[in-house]
């Protein structure tokens, strides 16, 4: 995980922390619903959320802890603006997804789990978007894109950087 | 009278630009002045031809495909909204399409003719007959019908779907569940996806039906996070069925319960299996479980459980509807009914192929495939996910069924079929595959979790040249280790692909090999 903490990240409050969490907290199996919420409403489960999961939940910090590093989905520290995920798995690799990797890698300046300098991309691996007649396949935020090359990959990076400029 | 066109809404074909030209088709008709209403639906499952763009006719639908937002312009002018068949990219009557016409669709007959979350689309096309004639039913009743169905698990481990409902049945009475496994993480594999995005009520309905059958009221979708798309289309589909009395305390007046609730995973392969499952559904990190206890005697919560992966649940409508003797009737051997089976990978026409079992992979890759997208000779096909052997050549004629592929190493699986030109390195294959266990093993098991990572090491260090021959010894013994002394199937099968490449494609895991290749030697 990237060690750079972006411009949101002190975007959230201990009450809007503890209102997700109370609002989930009576659900069977509720952790993972609650780190969910957490993750969906301030990007990733900041430090402070543990101790207070720990408690709604009945939880020492220490399983929390644990639950949240074993899944890949969750992350500890605010992602940049757009979250690239570039598919990894077989059917991806088939069709030349180890060259577009490298090409992100080195457009973007960094390895996956990384956040660029300034806050625009975290990159990520990801294995398998289910759209593997279609790949390479490349998940932007919540958009899946297919029969990504590397220089259609640039045109997205450009495209997604211009839309910044605009809401500046 | 509005002209009716159908634009798929389904992952893929969003992948490939559908909202673009949904857009462009709206704008275009609007400027010629064009009444149209535009639908839409899911997809066919013919992913080499999205978006494929459809016009109602009283012959049927007409297709064009694939269309990508640049070609909509020239499609109006060539004649598109009147339905004509000048345009090069017209294809003709949608069913008359060669790759459709020769399925044998009983799970999918739905797929990409309705709007998902219709539920008058659904029951137009006898969708919810099955759970009409299950409320007819005394529960032992259904879960004779489903052992007559001859249905074996689709997620991977084909266990009779029946036994599995029996044993939850004869469970003392009490809090029970239905449990869908969703976590559809094999690469090559999207029939999951397409029954949740194309058709959810069909999975909705099999679940019901379960829980009918074996005295559950309450159901989880255990879905991958890597499906934003179709856990909006679920969750709305429930609320509708909830609505329309399909879900809930009072399923059609009968005074029966069912509810369901979708439950987000978060990126962890293991957690398609079972056990692991349900440890993340109860909140907890996704360690695999020690079986027995089995989850139908002691799974979620401690209760009996069952858990059905997406396919198997979505067969159940046909079979309560149409008899599971009607099911019966198709497939080979002790592999009965159909198999919904993915194209993927290097392929020229990659989709879904739903076929009675015992079609040969040859005839699924050449005649419905289309061979490779790249035009290069096929070299390798891995079938049935990550932990599929790689298969050579000399095995494409088997046909595919559980007993015959098992005979030779082979795996079924969840269906997927990843098929690879002779540019592959085989050996970056073998690589993966250990570097994948590595990434997801739960950790649990001693040989799944440092037997992955040793893996690693000892393949490069044969790349590299480095003691090549122990070391290849060395790497034979570690995937013994790892296929007797694992715990689940993760680790208990990473070792297969790895197996099949030192089998089948010896000269690609040495160092000549890995550098002539371009392969990566560290």
């Amino acid at each position: 995980m990237s060690q750079i903490h972006s411009p949101i990240a002190d975007a959230w409050t201990p009450a809007q922390l503890q209102a997700v969490i109370d609002a989930h907290r009576l659900m069977p199996g509720a952790m993972l619903p609650t780190l969910h919420a957490i993750q969906d409403r301030f990007g990733y489960i900041p430090d402070a959320a543990v101790p207070m999961i720990a408690e709604a939940l009945r939880h020492t910090r220490a399983e929390v802890h644990g639950i949240i590093s074993f899944y890949h989905h969750f992350r500890t520290h605010p992602p940049g603006r757009n979250v690239i995920q570039i598919c990894r798995a077989e059917a991806c690799q088939s069709v030349g997804s180890r060259q577009l990797e490298a090409h992100a890698r080195q457009r973007l300046g960094i390895d996956y789990h990384q956040t660029t300098p300034d806050h625009e991309y975290t990159l990520e691996p990801v294995y398998c978007l289910g759209n593997c007649a279609c790949g390479p396949s490349v998940r932007v935020n919540d958009d899946v894109m297919g029969r990504m090359t590397p220089e259609q990959f640039d045109e997205l990076t450009d495209e997604l950087s211009a839309t910044v400029v605009e809401v500046k | 009278m509005a002209i009716t066109v159908y634009v798929p809404r389904d992952t893929t074909a969003l992948a490939l630009g559908a909202d673009r030209v949904a857009t462009r088709l709206e704008r275009g008709a609007r400027a010629r002045n064009i009444d149209i209403n535009i639908v839409r639906n899911g997809s066919r499952g013919l992913f080499y031809l999205e978006p494929l763009v459809e016009i109602e006719t009283p012959e049927g639908r007409l297709a064009y495909g694939p269309v990508t937002p640049k070609d909509v312009d020239s499609l109006i002018e060539a004649g598109l909204l009147e339905a004509r068949q000048d345009h090069p990219l017209a294809l003709g009557l949608t069913e008359e399409i060669d790759y459709l016409k020769r399925q044998q669709r009983l799970t999918f007959s739905r797929i990409g003719i309705t709007d998902p979350v219709s539920i008058e689309d659904y029951t137009t096309l006898r969708g919810f007959e099955g759970l009409k004639k299950t409320l007819a039913l005394d529960s032992q009743a259904v879960v004779d019908e489903v052992k007559t169905s001859g249905l074996r698990g689709r997620g991977g481990a084909a266990f009779p779907t029946g036994i599995k409902w029996q044993t939850v049945h004869d469970q003392p009475p009490g809090q029970k569940y239905v449990v869908c496994n969703a976590d559809e993480g094999d690469s090559g594999t999207f029939a999951d996806r397409l029954v949740m995005e194309c058709d959810p009520y069909l999975l909705i309905e099999g679940m019901t039906i379960a829980g009918l059958a074996v005295g559950a009221e309450q159901g989880y979708i255990y879905l991958r996070s890597e499906y934003p798309l179709a856990h909006a289309i679920l969750d709305n589909a429930i609320e509708r069925a909830v609505a329309a009395g399909y879900l809930g305390d009072n399923i059609l007046g009968s005074d029966r319960a069912f509810h369901l609730e979708v439950r987000l995973g978060a990126g962890a392969y293991i957690c398609g299996e079972e056990t692991s499952l349900l440890e993340s559904l109860e909140g907890k990190r996704g360690l695999v479980r020690a079986k027995p206890p089995l989850p139908a005697i002691e799974g979620l919560f401690g209760r009996p459980t069952v858990v059905n992966n997406v396919l198997s649940l979505a067969a159940i409508p046909f079979i309560m509807d149409q008899g599971g003797q009607t099911y019966a009737d198709y497939g080979m051997g002790r592999s009965r009914g159909t198999l919904a089976i993915q194209l993927a990978g290097n392929v020229q026409r990659g989709g879904l192929v739903e076929l009675a079992f015992g079609t040969s992979l040859r005839e699924l890759m050449e005649g419905f495939g289309g061979g490779t997208h790249s035009g290069r000779p096929l070299k390798a096909v891995q079938v049935g996910g990550p932990l599929g052997a790689y298969l050579p050549e000399s095995q494409w004629d088997n046909p595919v069924d559980y007993e015959g592929f098992a005979a030779f190493g082979g795996v079924v699986g969840h269906g997927g079929v990843v098929m690879f030109d002779d540019s592959i390195d085989m050996g970056d294959q073998a690589r993966f595959a250990m570097e994948f266990c590595s990434v997801e093993s739960c950790g649990k098991c001693t040989p799944c979790r440092i037997g992955a990572v040793r893996g690693v090491e000892v393949i490069d260090r044969i790349r590299a040249g480095d003691a090549a021959e122990k070391n290849l010894v060395l790497l034979t013994e570690l995937c013994e280790t790892m296929v007797d002394g694992s715990l689940c199937a993760m680790g208990g099968m990473a070792p297969f692909p790895v197996q099949s490449v030192l089998q089948h494609f010896p000269d690609d895991l040495t160092p000549r090999q890995a550098v002539m290749a371009g392969g990566t030697t560290c």
